[in-house]
């Protein structure tokens, strides 16, 4: 029998198809069905009425830690899987720098199963770039793409040895897939806990300036430009970063880039009290690049609106600032964040948050999803983008709470999402 | 009576949020302290029965000894750990160490600690008064305080004076601790080192940056110089500690250029021959063991106003431990 829900009178904004209006989407067996003004409900179908509610192509998040296998005591991939679908995520790409880290198509493959197994958001895993995230010699690039994987990366290191980023971005075009990279050069910021300004200077915190992360941002653009390779840059924080890579996508050069909804809301006051929960590499920087990211988000520089959800057990958040690792988790509070503080500031407008939330993902990283057209996937994120709510960490799916979000009141909640036709989440 | 002198709260953990009048209270009540130190009979009851804690996670002398003193001068009770042999390097976590002390009930917690921030951490919680006796390279408070009453003790003054911190003022939670307390109290700072010890933001905390050593000795009324560690040559900020010396090293020459006689601090230990020439720093200007005599009575201020004493009680008090 035929499974089918049909839901009701929403507003449907799908980019994709240009499309903002007032209609009925229907889903059948795992399949967008058909759009349209007044859908006949078949038969058993589960009409929900979508008044006042957007109903979206579904959120895809490429840039998520879900620290399964190794640190399971922070985030699971079930867990991870289930507080993405709780955010209105239908799909994540989970990086592999997990202990030992996703360097084998059988760990590629484990994440995978994991993924399904959890039956919340789809769980695309991305490899390393090389063996044990170490930079030396690539890792089974493709093995690990007919094993699932949908990119590389070695994510949490950036790729420090040049040769071998031209080597990973070259051998990367017969797979179709981007590298991904986090851009950073150690040489400058490895003893760095925050942005190097004067807030690192009064708290005595040892920083990280704007040009490390410049630095590896430019020469991935170059490497990408000599190979024709696919440079993904990851969570893109400096202005001079964003400018850099608006040129180069006008040179031509095949390059995406995320904007992580942290960088698009606090700059570098909020590690102010040596604020654990503001610590987060790249850093929290300063306005001017808040700015700039927010611009770059806005004319498409910046392609996706990536999480970095990074989960932390509680305990290890709660110690000297030096001491305490890097990262937030952010599944659970993105989309009010951005509903509320980027759209709602006018940065950009409801179709476009869609595009970087879910159209432009999808295209990145050649996911299936990303539009509700028929016969696509039935990958379907439906929220209020009235309804306020305050952060409560205590609340969330994921198995950590360090936000530095917490308290604060939003505009916009998750209240459907939808993966393969199913409801795998209800708010 | 009604108290008219601002209150310090509950912890010191840095200067840069004292006001002016807090400042002034916490020096104005070292004067009473200076002399219990002079006597025959080095105890007042000030602090009887209560439990002190010098928890330093660094090795320390000075700052420990002077603490330690100035505890047991007030007739407080005091437990020093440091980390060697303690639960805290079997893996203990600051906040595990901080709660199991609060268990005990202990009163204050004075910390030396390698982190930035540590203090703050500590201080936001438990219930104790927390001191800061050094957090990484953020801020030694107590040392901006025992600088400044050195300096008020020999120029009479504050405001208006030109002070000259002279070093790695990159890694130093002493220069940190001086531009905010000289600074609020109306002082000008300027701050002279290698470039590559230099924090990124100086400009923008309101101080003047020299690069080269004459300059600032030409331009400052008080010098206040900075310990070079050995291991910032060992970590390439400069290339060696001779021609550290030779560039930026204090001596009677660069002074004797100056054509004035300039106040000479130095928070120790000190490297003869680094960054301080043996003759400046036991010429007649300097003033570096005096700063360790007002150690002792700046910490006692400070654990007397923390304890809830008052600034205008603190003779009274003293007295009344000669009875």
């Amino acid at each position: 029998m035929s499974e089918a829900l049909l839901l009701r009178g929403g507003r449907v904004v799908d980019p994709s198809q240009k499309l903002d209006d007032k209609l009925d989407v229907l889903v059948v067996d795992g399949r967008v069905a058909k759009l349209g003004k007044r859908v006949r409900a078949p038969e058993h179908a589960r009409v929900v009425d979508c008044k006042g509610l957007v109903v979206a192509p579904g959120l895809i998040d490429v840039h998520v830690h879900l620290r399964e296998p190794g640190e399971e005591h922070k985030e699971t991939v079930a867990t991870g899987a289930h507080a993405a679908a709780a955010g209105g995520f239908t799909a994540v790409c989970a990086m592999p720098n997990t202990d030992p880290p996703i360097d084998d198509p059988a760990a590629v493959g484990y994440v995978a199963a994991e993924g399904r197994r959890a039956g919340a958001a789809r769980v695309y895993p991305v490899g390393c770039i090389s063996v044990g995230r170490r930079g030396e010699r690539l890792a089974l690039v493709g093995e690990m793409v007919e094993a699932g994987a949908v990119a590389i990366t070695d994510d949490g290191n950036p790729v420090m040895n040049s040769g071998l980023m031209r080597m990973a971005l070259e051998y990367a075009l017969a797979f179709g897939i981007p590298v991904a990279d986090h851009p950073e050069d150690l040489g400058l910021s490895a003893t760095g806990h925050m942005n190097e300004g004067l807030v690192s200077t009064r708290l005595g915190l040892p920083g990280k300036p704007n040009a490390a992360e410049d630095i590896h941002i430019v020469r991935d653009l170059l490497l990408a430009e000599l190979t024709g390779g696919h440079i993904h840059l990851q969570h893109v924080s400096t202005s001079f970063g964003v400018e850099s890579i608006r040129q180069a996508k006008a040179r031509g050069v095949r390059a995406t880039a995320e904007a992580s909804p942290h960088h698009l809301v606090l700059s570098h006051e909020a590690v102010e009290g040596y604020r654990t929960e503001a610590k987060m590499n790249p850093p929290l920087r300063t306005k001017e690049d808040v700015e700039a990211v927010r611009a770059g988000l806005a004319d498409g520089t910046l392609d996706t609106i990536a999480t970095d959800h990074a989960p932390h057990h509680y305990d290890e958040k709660e110690a000297a600032f030096a001491e305490a690792p890097n990262g937030i988790v952010g599944l659970e509070t993105a989309l009010g964040l951005v509903l509320t503080r980027v759209v709602g500031e006018g940065v950009i407008d409801l179709p476009t948050m869609i595009e970087r939330m879910s159209c432009a993902p999808a295209r990145a990283f050649s996911l299936p999803g990303g539009t509700l057209g028929p016969g696509s996937p039935g990958d379907v994120t439906v929220f209020d983008p009235e309804e306020e709510w305050t952060v409560d960490p205590a609340k969330f799916r994921s198995k950590s709470r360090n936000t530095p979000f917490a308290g604060w009141t939003l505009r916009g909640r998750p209240r459907l999402t939808i993966v393969d036709g199913r409801v795998v989440f209800e708010g | 009576m009604t108290t008219t002198a601002p209150t310090l709260g509950k912890d010191l953990v840095g200067l840069e949020h004292l006001s002016a009048g807090q400042l002034r209270t916490i020096l104005d009540t070292a004067e009473p302290f200076k002399e219990i130190s002079e006597r025959r009979i080095k105890k007042v009851p000030v602090l009887r029965g209560k439990t002190i804690v010098n928890l330093f996670f660094e090795a320390s002398t000075r700052t420990r000894i002077s603490f330690e003193f100035a505890e047991k001068r007030l007739s407080a009770d005091t437990v020093n750990i440091s980390t060697a042999g303690s639960s805290v390097s079997k893996g203990e976590t600051l906040v595990d160490t901080a709660r199991n002390l609060e268990a005990m009930r202990i009163d204050m917690v004075v910390m030396r600690h390698g982190s930035s921030g540590a203090a703050q951490f500590l201080a936001d919680r438990i219930p104790s008064n927390v001191i800061n006796a050094g957090d990484g390279r953020h801020e030694h408070p107590t040392q901006g305080l025992l600088d400044l009453l050195t300096i008020r003790d020999r120029m009479g003054r504050i405001e208006g004076l030109k002070v000259a911190i002279v070093g790695d003022i990159l890694h130093s939670r002493v220069a940190r601790s001086n531009i905010y307390g000289l600074l609020t109290l109306g002082a000008e700072v300027a701050v002279c080192g290698p470039p590559t010890l230099m924090p990124p933001a100086a400009t923008e905390l309101g101080v003047q940056v020299f690069t080269r050593v004459e300059e600032a000795i030409e331009w400052a009324d008080v010098l206040n110089v900075l310990r070079l560690q050995l291991e910032r040559m060992e970590a390439g900020y400069v290339p060696s500690l001779r021609e550290y010396n030779r560039i930026w090293g204090v001596s009677n020459a660069r002074l004797d250029a100056a054509g004035r006689d300039l106040l000479i601090l130095h928070p120790g230990p000190m490297n003869r021959g680094v960054e301080i020439d043996s003759d400046v720093a036991d010429g007649p200007n300097s003033v570096i063991l005096n700063q360790v005599t007002n150690g002792v009575a700046v910490r006692m201020a400070v654990l007397y106003l923390l304890a809830g004493g008052q600034p205008e009680k603190a003779e009274a008090a003293k007295q009344g431990g000669e009875t």
